[in-house]
């Protein structure tokens, strides 16, 4: 009796840990996705890259909120050890090439693992539902440039980052799904000095106002 | 390759022009305008037409003054009263 319910403790506890990981992906990557705002190539692209990144921003939301009563707490009072994004979302990539294989690479592991907790939790269908038109903006990208050497060795260079996203048993799909072989993952629980400015800036307007200040 | 969107805002409306955006493809073009033209919910459908696709006309010519075709100045509203009078009238019989 007893070995059962701390098992089912266990288990509940890795849900809330992987939803946090999941939250604290879609809040990094839509903060750093959103660095290209007014400066991505095309004007158009810029439009929509920076609504994609805020797309991504409100799922860290809706996951925040089944975390905690206070979504703003949890997205910005943790010291920046104790997120649980992948390192993959917190690199700041600082050329195109990178930044379009990044997206690509994390459409497809998001789908992944989004798909794997459908069933008992609704708010996945919904962000799916959205996440449907950022996959065809990814994949609309990642035809176009599959064959050039400069997105390719971007996609090769980030793809050990991309399998830490999902969970060691999703990683052969994703694998199989972006067609390269298996490597050794950047794992969760890294945190570079990248991070530290991002999490600094992200935190700053929240910390220069009293908790519960409203805008 | 520039794309003009047309833009309809609630269902039964025409649809208006929005803009234009640069584009290289169809597929690039339903991207870009879906995120343009609809992230907040402003449009519940979208046309997008290849410039090249629309037939441009500007030129009239007016060789002959044309203006007795306009009717501004010509009020009916007068002849309206009158004939609205006339039809609440009770018909006289046609044979007394």
């Amino acid at each position: 009796m007893n070995e059962h319910l701390s098992r089912g403790n266990q288990r509940m506890a890795d849900r809330a840990e992987t939803l946090l990981g999941l939250a604290d992906d879609e809040l990094v990557i839509g903060w750093r996705d959103s660095e290209w705002t007014g400066i991505a190539p095309m004007l158009e692209e810029d439009v929509a890259f920076s609504s994609i990144a805020q797309n991504e921003i409100g799922h860290a939301r809706a996951v925040y909120e089944l975390l905690a009563d206070d979504a703003d707490a949890l997205a910005f009072d943790r010291s920046p050890s104790e997120y649980r994004c992948a390192p993959l979302v917190q690199l700041h990539l600082l050329d195109w090439a990178h930044t379009i294989a990044r997206r690509w690479l994390y459409e497809v592991a998001d789908e992944i693992r989004i798909a794997a907790l459908r069933d008992e939790l609704p708010v996945a269908a919904k962000i799916d539902r959205e996440e449907v038109y950022h996959r065809l903006h990814a994949e609309m990208w990642h035809e176009r440039l599959r064959d050039e050497p400069r997105f390719h060795d971007a996609a090769v260079e980030l793809w050990p980052y991309a399998l830490g996203v999902v969970l060691p048993e999703q990683r052969a799909e994703l694998s199989t799904r972006v067609r390269l072989d298996e490597v050794e993952a950047v794992e969760r629980g890294i945190h570079d000095e990248a991070f530290a400015a991002l999490h600094e800036e992200m935190t700053m307007v929240r910390r220069s106002a009293p908790a519960g200040a409203q805008w | 390759m520039i794309w003009e969107v047309f833009r309809r805002e609630r269902k039964g409306q025409a649809f208006e022009h929005a803009g234009s955006l640069v584009a290289p493809d169809a597929e690039f073009a339903e991207a870009w305008a879906r995120e343009q033209y609809g992230r907040r919910g402003e449009s519940v459908g979208l046309w997008l037409v290849p410039r090249d696709a629309i037939r441009d006309v500007e030129d009239w010519s007016d060789e002959f003054d044309l203006k007795y075709r306009r009717v501004d100045g010509y009020s009916i509203k007068a002849r309206l009263k009158e004939a609205r009078e006339r039809a609440s009238q009770p018909r006289e019989p046609a044979h007394g």
